[in-house]
This record gives C-alpha cells, sequence and structure tokens, in this order.
C-alpha cells in the first residue's frame, strides 16, 4: 500500500477556559490518499474546521494541539516552527473558506493577490506569474479573465469570489486543498457550479481534497470518502456509498433519516432526540449514549474506538465489538 | 367562510435605492429603484402550507414581510379572509395581526436577550388582552409544553438555550396569540439537519392539532417538498411558476424550475449527471428585458428577450414561459 498524503493521528485540540480544558477534537485518526477527496461531516460544534486548521497550524491562541501527529508524506507537520509551516501553508496545502468576502483582500485588485500569491510559492517573475493567474482564473471559469484580473474584489459576485479564492489556493499548486463549507454562502445553483468546479481542477491537477461540509449532499456528490464527526470524535468514516447507503454508526443512520430529500414518500423525517452535547458536558462512555436508541450499559461507561468494519470503513460503536455480538 | 384563507394580487414592492439627493444633482443621476416583488399573485387555502422558493434576492422574505404588514406594499392588494389588509388603519391591523403570526430565521436575533422566555412567549397574550392574571402564566407553561420544552423554563434566559429549543421558543410566542396563519421565514436555515427534522416534524404536528395554515418560505427544495401542498417559485421578484407540490418535482414545467432541481446535491447516488447549471442571478436593479430568465435559460428565443411572459396553466399549476404551450 502506498504512503497516504495526509495522515493524522490521535489528533487532540484542546481550548483551556476559566472553567476548564474543553476538548474540541478527541483522539481523531483518518488518512487522505493522493488524488483522494475526503469528505467531513458532522453538525455545529462536531469539530470539523478545528480539525481543518489544526492540520493547517492555524487554530487561534489559547487553542493548541494538544496531543497526536499530523503527517505529510511521510513528514511531521504538526510540531514544526512558524516559519517553516508557513512555507507548507499555501505552497503544499492550499485553502478556500467559507465566506468568499472575507478570505479576499478587499483593497487590493485580484491580480496583485494572484501574483503575490504565486511569487512568494514558486521563482516565476512578474509577468509570467500574472500569465498563470489570468490562465487560472480563466480555467475557474472567469469570463474574460485577462480583462477582470485588474478588478477589485467587490466587483464580483459571491459566486465568482469564490471562484477566485479557488484559484488563490491553487495559484501555488499544492499538494491538498482544505475546504470548510466552500459553498454554505451560496445560492443552490451557484453551489453546484462551484462544487463541479472544485472537483474538476482538483482532478486534473492531482490535488487531494479535505471537503468540510455539513450538506451530505455535497459530500454525497463529491467525496471517495466521507468521515462523519461527532461532539469532537469520529464517529464513522468510510466509502461514501457504504456510509450514505447503509449507515452502520446509529448516528450517522439517525443523521441520513433526518435529511428530507426530493424522492422520500414518508411523512415524518427521522427524528434524533436532543442535541449535540456541548464540549463541557460530553457524557462517559460514548459521546452520543445519552440520544442514542440502542444504547446499552457498556456505552455509558466505556468509550468506542473505532472499529475496523472491511472495506476500508470504521465504526465507533460497541453494537459492532465482536465480543457484544457473543452476548446477544 | 370561504376556503381562501389569504390571496395575494398583483403584490409589488420598490426599494429607492438611490444615491443622495445632493450627489444626484451633482452627477445628474436618475432615482434608482430595486424592484423587490413585481407582480406577484397567489392563494393560500386554509389549513394548506403554500411555499415560496427562490434564490437570494429573489423577493421572498419581502413578500412575507408584506403579508405580516411590517412593509407596505408599493401596489396590488392582499385580503386575509376575505378581508382586504389596510396599511393605513392601525386599528384595522391589530384586530388582524392576532391572527397571524410570524417565525423568523435567526433564533438568536428573533428573542430579546434580555427578557426571560415567559415574558417573551406572554407578551402576545397580554398585547392583545387574551388572558389575565395567573392563566397567562397557566398558558404559557402549555404552549412551552406544546412545542416540546418544560414549563419550568419560564424563569430562564433565551441564551440558556440551544438553537434549536430557541427557535421551538420562537414557534411557541407564534402561537399565543392564537393565529389562523403563519408565516414562517427559513424557519430552519439556521439550525442543523437533525434539530431541523425536529422542528419540522413540530411544525406539521402543530399543523394538524391546530388546524393552522402555513406559507413557508425557504430555499432549500427537499424541506419545501416534505412540507408544502402547493409551492411558488421565485425568480428575480416574479412567480415563474405555481404548482402543487410533489408536481413540481416530477414535471417541473418552467426552465428556471428545472434548473433549481437539476442543481439540489443527489443523496440518492443515482449517479445522475446534472445539467450544467449556467450563469448567475443578474442585478435586481437593472433585470434583464422580456423575461428576467432569459440570459441563462436553454430554451431562450427572440420574444423571451423582448416581452413578459404572462402565467399560462400548467397540469399542475401555472408557469410563466413562452416555450409552453397552453395547457401542458
Amino acid at each position: 500500500m502506498t504512503e497516504p498524503l495526509l495522515s493524522v493521528r490521535d489528533l487532540v485540540v484542546e481550548f483551556p477556559t476559566r472553567r476548564g480544558t474543553l476538548r474540541a477534537i478527541d483522539k481523531v485518526s483518518f488518512d487522505i490518499a493522493e488524488g483522494e477527496v475526503l469528505g467531513m461531516v458532522g453538525e455545529s460544534g462536531a469539530g470539523k474546521s478545528i480539525t481543518g486548521s489544526a492540520i493547517i497550524g492555524l487554530i487561534e491562541p489559547p487553542g493548541r494541539i494538544a496531543g497526536g501527529e499530523i503527517w505529510l508524506r511521510g513528514h511531521r507537520i504538526d510540531n514544526l516552527p512558524r516559519e517553516k509551516l508557513r512555507r507548507i501553508r499555501g505552497k503544499r496545502i492550499g485553502m478556500v473558506f467559507q465566506d468568499p468576502l472575507t478570505s479576499l483582500n478587499p483593497l487590493y485588485t485580484v491580480a496583485d493577490q494572484l501574483i503575490e500569491t504565486i511569487r512568494t510559492h514558486i521563482d516565476v517573475g512578474e509577468k509570467e506569474a500574472r500569465r498563470r493567474a489570468i490562465a487560472l482564473l480563466d480555467r475557474v471559469g472567469i469570463p474574460a479573465a485577462a480583462r477582470r484580473i485588474d478588478d477589485y474584489p467587490h466587483h464580483f459576485s459571491g459566486g465568482m469570489r469564490q471562484r477566485v479564492v479557488i484559484a488563490l489556493a491553487l495559484c501555488a499548486e499544492p499538494e491538498l486543498v482544505i475546504a470548510d463549507e466552500p459553498t454554505t454562502a451560496l445560492d443552490v445553483s451557484v453551489q453546484a457550479q462551484i462544487i463541479d468546479v472544485l472537483k474538476e481542477i482538483c482532478a486534473e491537477r492531482g490535488a487531494s481534497v479535505m471537503l468540510i461540509t455539513h450538506d451530505m449532499g455535497v459530500i454525497a456528490e463529491t467525496a471517495d470518502r466521507v468521515a462523519v464527526l461527532y461532539a469532537g470524535r469520529l464517529a464513522e468514516i468510510g466509502p461514501v456509498r457504504d456510509v450514505i447507503k447503509h449507515a452502520e454508526h446509529p448516528y450517522t443512520a439517525g443523521l441520513m433519516g433526518s435529511i428530507p430529500t426530493l424522492t422520500q414518500t414518508s411523512k415524518r423525517l427521522v427524528q434524533i432526540p436532543g442535541s449535540m452535547p456541548r464540549l463541557n458536558a460530553i457524557p462517559p462512555g460514548c459521546a452520543f449514549n445519552p440520544r442514542c436508541e440502542q444504547a446499552f450499559e457498556r456505552c455509558r461507561t466505556e468509550r468506542p474506538e473505532p472499529l475496523a468494519r472491511g472495506g476500508g470503513r470504521q465504526v465507533a460503536c460497541w453494537l459492532y465489538d465482536r465480543a457484544e455480538a457473543r452476548h446477544d | 367562510m370561504t376556503d381562501v384563507l389569504l390571496k395575494v394580487e398583483g403584490l409589488t414592492r420598490y426599494f429607492d435605492v438611490s444615491k443622495p439627493w445632493l450627489n444626484r444633482v451633482i452627477e445628474r443621476s436618475e432615482k434608482q429603484f430595486l424592484t423587490a416583488t413585481a407582480d406577484v399573485s397567489f392563494e393560500i387555502r386554509r389549513g394548506e402550507t403554500f411555499a415560496l422558493v427562490g434564490e437570494s434576492g429573489s423577493g421572498k422574505s419581502t413578500i412575507a414581510k408584506m403579508i405580516v404588514g411590517l412593509l407596505e406594499p408599493s401596489a396590488g392588494r392582499i385580503d386575509f379572509d376575505g378581508q382586504e389588509m389596510n396599511f393605513h388603519s392601525d386599528a384595522a391591523m391589530r384586530t388582524l395581526r392576532r391572527r397571524f403570526q410570524m417565525i423568523f430565521q435567526d433564533p438568536f436575533a428573533s428573542l430579546n436577550p434580555r427578557w426571560r422566555v415567559g415574558d417573551i412567549i406572554a407578551e402576545p397574550i397580554r398585547t392583545f388582552g387574551l388572558l389575565r392574571g395567573p392563566a397567562v402564566m397557566r398558558e404559557v407553561g402549555r404552549l412551552l409544553d406544546v412545542v416540546g420544552l418544560s414549563a419550568s423554563d419560564v424563569g430562564k434566559f433565551p441564551h440558556e438555550f440551544s438553537g434549536g429549543q430557541r427557535q421551538r421558543i420562537a414557534i411557541a410566542r407564534a402561537l399565543s396569540s392564537r393565529p389562523e396563519f403563519i408565516v414562517c421565514d427559513e424557519p430552519t436555515s439556521a439550525l442543523d439537519v437533525s434539530v431541523q427534522a425536529q422542528i419540522l416534524n413540530l411544525m406539521r404536528d402543530l399543523q394538524d392539532e391546530f388546524g393552522l395554515t402555513y406559507l413557508l418560505i425557504s430555499h432549500d427544495l427537499s424541506v419545501v417538498r416534505h412540507m408544502s401542498n402547493r409551492i411558488g417559485v421565485l425568480y428575480l421578484g416574479r412567480l415563474v411558476e405555481q404548482a402543487d407540490g410533489k408536481k413540481l418535482f416530477t414535471e417541473p414545467q418552467h426552465p428556471y424550475s428545472r434548473m433549481l432541481l437539476d442543481a439540489v446535491p443527489d443523496l440518492e447516488l443515482s449517479g445522475r449527471r446534472r445539467r450544467q447549471v449556467e450563469g448567475e442571478i443578474p442585478n435586481p436593479i437593472n433585470p434583464p428585458p422580456g423575461c428576467a430568465f432569459h440570459p441563462r435559460c436553454p430554451l431562450a428565443f427572440d420574444r423571451c428577450r423582448v416581452e413578459l411572459p404572462q402565467p399560462v396553466p400548467t397540469p399542475g399549476g401555472q408557469a410563466a414561459c413562452f416555450a409552453l404551450k397552453p395547457g401542458g
């Protein structure tokens, strides 16, 4: 087996507060293979974005990585000095954030921002950088790119701005793109366009993608594998088709049932009682046990670790533990 | 008693978006108007859920605000239970207002953070003089029970609740004046999917229990499909199609409706290759002449570019498009 592009091992992210330390990410492990699109879903507060920020070393202090390791192509990156990490960020890992308005500098033209980024990471001259920037804008679908490159961000619509951000994330030819809710601020018709652009252009360049979103539909259309997070822990990870069609973790199953679809016929949606626990009140045992209909004694006391289920799938649930099966 | 509870005819609203007077004089520019809603007509029958869908800027929320009397229409009329709404008579509006209520999108902004939950819910009861003395708080407790919270929550403040619970409080407040009609403006857009399912199920239960009529405003087609009997599709302030709930999804008539449906991410993993969605919503200050959708429409021909299409009957309702033959 080839080495994964990105490997996250037992990642722990903590935020010290006056009332004690909050664990936003609690021992999360996953890999992203070369050229793969890994979807990361979960509800607000599940730790999706924090995971992304941890990988690129952008966790806001006082938050910190309190444990675990992050490896990029066999090199450990979570303990690098700031200056070294800065060179990886942008060059080897590109980022697309949710709100295109805040990720572009309103005082510089798109050309300034693209050319600066290209020249920071790649050794080319001004002219060549500009030529590359125009080609890239053209590729992400901005009409009349050669003329529009000298416009300011406010001249572009929301969808076009997000295309510019994608161009910016890709201009240094990164190996991995972390896209954090790239379409959440956009309308559905534009969302479809942006997802297509992101998917195509990354496939073209062989870049892997970590797609963070709360929208299962976007994951279903885009990702190869999906990781489901709950209260900072990995609930389930596996190939998209398996997880969506045959969810094994009770949380994933509930989540899938609660999404209204365009074809379903039942009148009521599946309802998971309650809501996700706050970080300072995560129950002992499995974090999902108070909301889980299938919870039993062990779930309340012992935390389930991800169990391999074959086919590259892992589920953190005691229901699938062999020892439990024997009891039945 | 009429079957139709709310009738909207030729509803139009402009907003003055001109530059300040002095700038206009100096720059010799004209006054500018943004047409948020143009000539919208529909009927909502008692006990049904009518949904308005559209992307941002399509005028959904403007229509909602006019119907509940928060905005005055520039032209057109609104009849509630056979009685025309008179925006100039406070007394007439006041008696009408008790009979309809509104649920807003953001439960973090729609509840006063300095008020206790009990007072928030009791305010409509007191304002309309429905009950007096200790009966008010008994009613508040009952309402909290109805929406799935507990009567002991009256003394708490909104910040002590999660997003989903706050939306339940907003629903309890909307129910407290015993309305017949509730306008729900994106009631679940700010919530996570599992919580969204709880709120949608609750809204359905309440509709059955109290015989409520809903106007549901949403950009999420799957939510709309799940909840509504009839649907109106808005594009740039105009109603482009109206259809029975299921018909819109099985046989969309207007090219815009088809495009919207195509853009919804596919959870079924059917491998359906959706048609590439073209372009973005034009600027509503300078909408294209003729049919506003023609620059993005795959079926557009010469007539669409000059003449505004009028609604023609279709199997499931009506649609405004020249490419359709009357009667389907």
